[in-house]
């Protein structure tokens, strides 16, 4: 399938999903739909250096605030519309992307995911003390009511949601399909191997942490007008670490389809959670889904539809690979 | 003919372990060589230092008139070194036409030679078929067996199109027959045109193979010849036989 045509078509289902919510009638729809959207973006961007690279990040916390903090930044000085607010995240997140690349490449495995998770300590840290975007107090932004034509805000921000969604999976695809995918499946594999066969392998790496970091940013930029009130140790929160792992490992980690999967599902069912019990077990629904598929499908959704229908990896998303030595597969 | 790599004065330390000592060594363009040595001789070492896995502190190595030296091993690959490493490593999430790609997409295209989609995967293709192996085109490696894991290894090797490949003890562990298919393909690729460094303990596919010898022990170069002379040097004799 050509990209444009992707493009359309998850822009007719974003459409139809906009319309059904619209006709529900019932605001809480964008309230729930928002966060899920979120982590398409966040497990999608997740994927592009942790499944494509098989490079672990355990600090997407620290580029999602970094999106959300820039926003604040700019609000406290001149308040500019959301869509301007995304590539300037975009920036932001992206540059500190490149700047952990650069710094922590060398190290691989639990190493480097220690080194990442460092960032968000070092990141809070700072906005913890830097008093212009609120410190440890947190910092206010008021919502507009309405916005024209769309009305309600939340409708509005779940619409900017829904965009950088299909954005972020186009994205992902299109590295797949790309010299640049097959570059990265190389990384995961051998790195000498790659090296020896000609493959830039710093270069790329460094490619996919920007991306990767930009992504996370940018679905990071409009949540503080979600939220209301950002405070440095939620937006900073395992919670989003925890998610954008957990979510493409449960859908699968090789194609775009599976933090897809995996976020629509996760992210549903955590929704579910708050309101009919508790937003407290949301971790305890992430920790018992994620042993669950370690046991039952170590390759996520994408892995058991392959085992059950073929049994043998096939051509489902255009290329031929199997979840092996991945992160979070057992061989 | 014309020197095609010439390393001048080489040295390797691992802290306080020598690996490789003043190695002097040049090899001609369309030259078939073989090294030996013992285990441990430092072979691998040299080859990751000519390759760029390793850095080396001291001496120089020149490839087609260039130094090689503070280049990144990839940028080596692209200037037309290619090595098959002595366990095979192939891209273990990628079926074997995708191995083979690789270096076109990375390689081949880096030197500006731009193929079509269609050309890249015919040449994929073709290099499977003349290693054997294009009914496994779609297969992944780990339904590969050892030959066929050393021949896909070769194959990407070639892929890159390079002036020199170094086939780092690509015989080991095989039969009498594998080995002939082996030996058979770096001849064919060295007939081409492709410079040759067969680094092998099997002394019959060396002695067949090579039109010259170079024996490294304990990271000395001790011997550099006919290979007929070289196995009758006294010194090589004491090295192999104690």
């Amino acid at each position: 399938m050509r990209t444009p045509l992707f493009v359309l078509i998850w822009l007719v289902i974003g459409g139809v999903l906009f319309a059904v919510s619209v006709a529900l009638g019932n605001d809480y729809v964008f309230f729930a739909g928002y966060v899920v959207l979120q982590y398409v973006v966040l497990g999608t961007a997740w994927n592009i250096l942790g499944g494509y690279c098989g490079y672990v990040n355990f600090g997407s916390a620290a580029f999602f605030a970094l999106g959300a903090y820039s926003t604040v930044a700019i609000y406290k000085f001149y308040p500019l519309p959301i869509p301007l607010l995304l590539p300037i995240s975009a920036v932001v997140s992206g540059v500190v992307g490149f700047g952990m690349g650069y710094l922590t490449l060398r190290l691989r495995g639990a190493f480097f995911a220690i080194a990442t998770l460092a960032l968000a300590v070092v990141l809070e840290t700072l906005v913890v003390n830097w008093d212009y975007v609120g410190g440890s107090r947190g910092a206010y932004i008021i919502r507009p009511e309405e916005i024209e034509p769309i009305g309600n805000y939340i409708r509005y921000l779940f619409l900017i949601m829904l965009l950088l969604a299909i954005g972020a999976i186009t994205v992902a695809r299109l590295i797949e399909r790309s010299r640049l995918g097959y570059g990265f499946a190389t990384i995961r594999d051998d790195e000498l191997a790659a090296e020896a066969s000609g493959v830039p392998t710093l270069r790329l790496k460094l490619i996919a942490t920007t991306i990767s970091g930009a992504l996370m940013g940018m679905a990071g930029a409009p949540f503080p007008y979600y939220i209301g009130y950002l405070q440095p140790s939620s937006t900073f929160g395992l919670d989003y670490a925890v998610n954008s792992i957990a979510m493409p490992l449960i859908g699968g980690t090789t194609s775009w389809v599976g933090p897809l999967i995996g976020a629509l599902l996760l992210g549903s069912m955590q929704q579910i959670a708050t309101v009919t019990i508790s937003s407290a077990v949301n971790l305890l629904i992430v920790g018992c889904v994620l042993v669950a598929f370690v046991i039952v499908a170590p390759n996520g959704i994408i892995g058991l539809f392959h085992t059950y229908l073929q049994r043998k990896p096939d051509d489902f998303v255009g290329r031929r690979r199997l979840d092996a030595d991945l992160p979070g597969s057992v061989p | 003919m014309s020197e095609l790599l010439q390393i001048d004065n080489l040295g390797k330390r691992f802290g306080g372990f020598v690996a490789l000592e003043n190695i002097t060594l040049s090899v001609r363009a369309g030259e078939r060589l073989g090294l030996i040595g013992p285990n441990g001789s430092g072979k691998s070492t040299l080859v990751n230092c000519i390759c760029g896995t390793l850095r080396h502190e001291q001496g120089s190595v020149r490839f087609d008139g260039r130094t090689l030296d503070g280049l990144i091993a990839h940028q080596r690959t692209h200037l037309g070194l290619a090595r098959s490493f002595q366990l095979p490593r192939p891209f273990v999430s990628l079926s074997l036409i995708d191995n083979i790609r690789i270096p076109l997409l990375y390689t081949v295209a880096a030197r500006g030679t731009h193929r079509a989609a269609r050309e890249v995967e015919d040449r994929c293709s073709d290099l499977l078929r003349e290693v054997g192996l294009q009914a496994k085109a779609h297969h992944l490696p780990r339904d590969l067996t050892q030959v066929e894991m050393r021949k896909l290894e070769l194959a990407r090797a070639m892929a890159a199109e390079p002036k020199l490949l170094i086939a780092d003890e690509s015989m080991a562990g095989l039969t009498h027959s594998e080995i002939q298919d082996i030996l058979t393909l770096l001849v064919r690729l060295n007939e081409r045109g492709v410079t040759i460094i067969l680094i092998e303990h099997i002394m019959r596919a060396v002695m067949s193979f090579s039109q010259r010898l170079v024996v490294l022990v304990s990271g000395r170069k001790i011997a550099d010849g006919q290979p007929d002379e070289v196995v009758r040097n006294p010194e090589v004799e004491k090295a192999y036989l104690g």
